[in-house]
């Protein structure tokens, strides 16, 4: 028995949801170069690679329940599949978050910046960083990586709140502040946001290789006596 | 946490046999085990067809035995009744346990233990009698000769067997001018008759159409209330939808059994998982 044509549609999508995830790391790029050379037309880039990414949603979308119809994959195939299917939303969220953040983009390259230098780059590089290695563990199945990627995402998290804090603070100290770090503070939530769907898509990397759902897992965790 | 209560009982039926309680023949917490096979190996003539299988069947629970022709699925089906003794050159080694009872010690009686087991077939066979004689048959052949007893084991056997309300109007009509589906049902309705524990059935469906196998799943669903059922299918996404365990079978051994959502989604052997996503050979 083989199953080539079964085989030839999962390398299909698999294909489509790395070509999805390629442009979303290169709208994650983008939306970065948009702040670093302060570029509204970078920022105004990232905007229409968004409507490629939703078609590309839609079109995966499509390709996995028409698979999960026709062909009823089971065991290993069945785990991709169904993963796929939710890892294909959180790379569209992550493209609407570029726009969110380019779309300030816009504004903000027009005012003088108030985080502390290298602050910002920190927090989107790491966020990058993370979404970079969870598709990289999807195209290995790597499963050590993926861990890697959920560990990440505390440092992400402590750059946000590091962020936050700062911003809070200027805002109290200077009135004048206000609007530019009220931009900013949508600016972060968004990077944070993407870190956690680079986490998310690791968990469903993990899940494929291994077919134990990594999600939630403070929820399993034995209490220690 | 709180979860709906319907919900609860569905995770804590999967919590019985979860990592931390792996499912084996001596583990299983679903239900006590009705029927067991301990070390069965069979032979027809010189050529072993099962190897050593310990397999046990839990008590209102359905089990699918699926794997490639010829890889005795059917032929422990087969086993369990004993209908394997009606094959010249045929010899069982090992013990098949319904309760305490070895159906393979000396001395069994092989036809009172088939009261025990109705089985169903792959083609529907019912005797060229009328559709009530075909269901009191196995009551006659007991010996059973009061009308009323009768009647009303044929009348509850086929509404077990959902045929009751499309054949009342016409139970003196013969069997065979039902339609495919209809008597196959009918031969279920016949084997409940004898009110047996255990229902066996070697791919009951491969012969119908989709509404009449649609019709079949849902009376095993509701058949597993009362009885045990063993069904032995090549079609997965059956065994997927009707089936509590799967036992997957590969030149007459036992490759893995476990709880068939396991099975379908992350089977531990690589031997499943290739033959379940069709990759296998």
């Amino acid at each position: 028995m083989n199953r080539q044509h079964l085989d030839a549609e999962l390398r299909l999508i698999k294909d489509g949801l790395l070509a999805m995830a390629g442009m979303a790391e290169e709208m994650i790029k983008l939306t970065m170069k948009s702040y670093a050379e302060r570029s509204d037309q970078l920022a105004e880039s990232v905007l229409t690679m968004d409507k490629s990414l939703d078609d590309m949603e839609i079109k995966l979308d499509h390709a996995c329940i028409d698979l999960l119809a026709l062909q009823s994959p089971m065991a290993s195939d069945l785990r991709f599949v169904t993963s796929v299917i939710k890892i294909l939303p959180e790379i569209e969220r992550i493209g609407d978050h570029c726009v969110n953040i380019a779309r300030r983009a816009s504004i903000l390259n027009h005012m003088q910046p108030i985080l502390p230098a290298g602050l910002l780059e920190g927090l989107a590089s790491e966020t990058s960083s993370m979404m970079r290695s969870s598709v990289e563990a999807f195209v290995a199945s790597d499963a050590d990586l993926a861990r890697e990627v959920i560990i990440d995402d505390d440092k992400v998290d402590e750059i946000y709140n590091h962020c936050y804090r700062e911003l809070l603070r200027q805002m109290m100290s200077d009135p004048l502040c206000i609007e530019r770090a009220s931009h900013l503070i949508i600016v972060i939530k968004n990077w944070e946001r993407i870190a956690d769907m680079a986490t998310n898509i690791a968990e469903e990397v993990l899940f494929i290789i291994e077919g134990k759902s990594a999600k939630h897992q403070h929820l399993y965790k034995k209490p220690t006596s | 946490m709180s979860t709906a209560p319907h919900v609860e009982k569905i995770f804590a039926q999967r919590a019985l046999v979860s990592d931390e309680f792996p499912l084996t023949d001596t583990t299983v917490r679903i239900a006590p085990i009705l029927i067991r096979t301990k070390s069965l190996n069979l032979f027809y003539g010189e050529k072993q067809a099962l190897f050593d299988i310990n397999i046990g069947f839990p008590k209102n629970t359905v089990t699918a035995l699926i794997g490639p022709s010829g890889c005795g699925k059917s032929t422990l089906l087969r086993c369990l009744n004993r209908m394997n003794d009606l094959i010249d050159g045929v010899r069982v080694e090992g013990k098949v346990l319904l309760g305490d009872q070895d159906l393979y010690a000396p001395g069994v009686d092989v036809i009172g233990l088939r009261k025990h087991m109705g089985m169903v077939f792959q083609k529907s066979n019912p005797f060229p009698k009328s559709i009530f004689e075909n269901v009191a048959y196995g009551l006659r052949i007991q010996g059973i000769r009061d009308r009323l007893v009768i009647q009303e084991a044929v009348e509850r056997s086929l509404q077990g067997a959902g045929l009751w309300d499309e054949v009342k109007d016409r139970l003196s009509e013969s069997g065979l001018g039902l339609s495919g589906g209809q008597q196959q049902r009918l031969c279920i309705a016949r084997a409940l008759a004898i009110q047996p524990e255990v229902v066996l059935m070697d791919e009951p469906c491969s012969a119908l159409d989709p509404i009449a196998t649609a019709k079949i799943e849902e009376l095993i669903f509701e058949l597993k209330e009362k009885f045990t059922i063993i069904i032995v299918t090549h079609n997965m996404q059956q065994a997927a939808r009707v089936s509590d365990f799967t036992g997957f079978f590969w030149l007459g051994k036992m490759i893995e059994r476990d709880l068939t959502e396991r099975i379908f989604t992350n089977p531990k052997q690589q031997l499943t998982e290739d033959y379940i996503t069709g990759r296998f050979g």
